[in-house]
C-alpha cells in the first residue's frame, strides 16, 4: 500500500478516540465498585469493626492501603501515555514501605518481644494470601481493559503499576474483615500478598498491553 | 523558534483532527510523515533492512499514531510524543525484524534501485492486506485509499449509512495494524 493511499484513510477515520484518562477511572471505579460486591456478599466487616475503628493500629492498615491505591492510581495515566512513562514519581510509591517499616519499629519498641512472633503470624495469614489477590482480580481486569487503548512506552511496568492500584483496592477491602491489625502481620501478610499480585501484572503486562 | 512555530501548528491541527477535522487531520499526516520517514530510514540503514522496509515502519507508525492518539494530552506539545511514539514503535518493529539483520547483499544493491521497484512490491502488498480483510472493510479501503472517494460517497454506493461505513474504516485500520505487527513477525 502506499503510504498516501494509507494517509487518505486514517485521515477520513474521525470517529473521537476513546480518552485514557476517562476509561482509566470508569476502570477504577467499576473494578472498584465489582470488588466492593463480591467482598460484602461473601465476607463482609469483622464483627468487632465499630470498637476496632477507635485503635490507632487498624486505622493504620487503612492510611497503609489507601496510599498504595492512591498513589498507583495516580501513575496510571502517564504509564499508558508514550514518552511520560518513567516519571519522577514512581518513586513517591515509596512511601508505602517506608510507612510500613516506621510502624514496624514502633511496633517492636511498644510491644514486649514475647508477642512479637504471636502478632506476626497473626490469626488467619492464608486467608490475607487469598482474598487480596482474589479481589485485585477485578479492578486488574478492567484496567487492563482500559490500559489496552493506551500505548505504555513499557508494558510490563504499566501492568505492574496497575496491579498495584488493584491490590490498594483489594487491600482496602480486606482490612476491614481481616482481625489481625498488628504492623508486623501488615508488613509481612500484606506485602507478600501485594507482591504476588504485582508480579501477575507485570508479565500479564508483557503480555497484554504492548501495541 | 521555528521548529517551536511548526510544533504548535501541529498540534492544532491535531485538535481540530480529534474534534473530527478530517483536511486538518490530512495536512498533519502528510507534513509529519518525511520526519518519521527520515527516522525509520535512517535506522533500517543501520540494520541493514532495504528501503522497502523503512517504509512498512513508516506505515506502522502512522497507524498507531492514529490508533494511539487519544493518549495524547491536548494540553501538552504534540513533538515529544510523535517521538515517544515512533522511537517505541521502530524498536519494536526492527526488534521483531532483528533475526533478518543478516540481508544478503543482492537485497541492499536492489534497496538502491529506482523507486519502480518498491512501487511493485507496493502493488503486490495491497493485494495481499486487501485478502485479509472481510468484505465491507475490503471495499471501503480499495474506495478510499486507491480509488481517493469520499467516506459519504463510499456509504451511498455500499448502500451503508455514513456511520457504518466510518466504523468499518476504523475496523479496518484495527486490523491493517495487527497486520502489520503479525507479518513482522513473520519475518522475525
Amino acid at each position: 500500500m502506499r503510504t498516501d493511499d494509507l494517509i487518505n484513510l486514517i485521515a477520513q477515520d474521525t470517529r473521537p478516540p476513546v480518552e485514557v484518562s476517562k476509561a482509566l477511572l470508569l476502570a477504577l471505579v467499576m473494578g472498584a465498585a465489582t470488588s466492593c460486591v463480591l467482598f460484602f456478599a461473601v465476607l463482609g466487616f469483622r464483627p468487632d469493626v465499630a470498637d476496632a475503628i477507635e485503635t490507632g493500629r487498624f486505622a493504620f492498615k487503612f492510611l497503609v492501603t489507601l496510599s498504595l491505591f492512591s498513589i498507583a492510581s495516580s501513575l496510571l495515566s502517564a504509564m499508558v501515555r508514550p514518552g511520560q512513562g518513567a516519571t519522577a514519581r514512581r518513586w513517591l510509591l515509596l512511601l508505602v514501605p517506608i510507612l510500613l517499616l516506621g510502624a514496624v519499629i514502633v511496633e517492636l519498641i511498644v510491644t514486649p518481644s514475647g508477642l512479637w512472633g504471636v502478632r506476626l503470624i497473626g490469626s488467619n495469614a492464608v486467608h490475607c494470601l487469598i482474598v487480596i489477590p482474589l479481589l485485585s482480580f477485578f479492578p486488574g481486569v478492567f484496567l487492563f481493559r482500559a490500559m489496552r487503548n493506551g500505548a505504555p512506552d513499557n508494558p510490563g511496568q504499566a501492568g505492574a503499576i496497575a496491579a498495584l492500584a488493584s491490590a490498594g483496592i483489594a487491600a482496602t477491602l480486606y482490612a476491614s474483615n481481616c482481625p489481625d491489625d498488628s504492623p508486623l502481620f501488615v508488613a509481612i501478610w500484606y506485602s507478600a500478598a501485594t507482591l504476588a499480585v504485582v508480579a501477575i501484572g507485570y508479565f500479564a503486562g508483557l503480555r497484554f498491553l504492548r501495541w | 523558534m521555528k521548529n517551536l512555530a511548526r510544533e504548535e501548528e501541529w498540534a492544532s491541527w491535531m485538535r481540530s483532527a480529534m474534534a473530527g477535522d478530517s483536511k486538518a487531520y490530512h495536512k498533519l499526516l502528510n507534513a509529519i510523515t518525511p520526519y518519521i520517514r527520515v527516522m525509520a530510514r535512517k535506522r533500517c540503514e543501520q540494520f541493514g533492512a532495504p528501503a522497502s522496509e523503512a517504509e512498512d515502519v513508516v506505515q506502522e507508525v502512522l497507524l498507531a499514531i492514529h490508533l494511539k492518539r487519544g493518549t495524547w494530552d491536548i494540553a501538552r506539545p504534540l513533538g515529544p510524543w510523535i517521538s515517544a511514539i515512533v522511537r517505541n514503535k521502530l524498536i519494536d518493529s526492527l526488534r521483531r525484524r532483528g533475526r533478518n539483520i543478516n540481508v544478503p547483499l543482492e537485497d541492499v544493491i536492489a534497496s538502491l534501485e529506482s523507486d519502480e521497484r518498491v512501487s511493485v512490491s507496493d502493488r503486490i502488498d495491497i493485494e495481499r492486506i486487501l485478502g485479509r480483510l472481510k468484505d465491507p472493510q475490503r471495499t471501503i479501503v480499495r474506495s478510499i485509499s486507491i480509488e481517493g472517494v469520499s467516506v459519504r460517497q463510499t456509504a451511498e454506493q455500499l448502500k451503508m449509512t455514513e456511520v457504518a461505513v466510518r466504523v468499518s474504516l476504523h475496523r479496518a485500520l484495527k486490523a491493517l495494524a495487527a497486520f502489520y505487527s503479525e507479518r513482522a513477525n513473520e519475518n522475525g
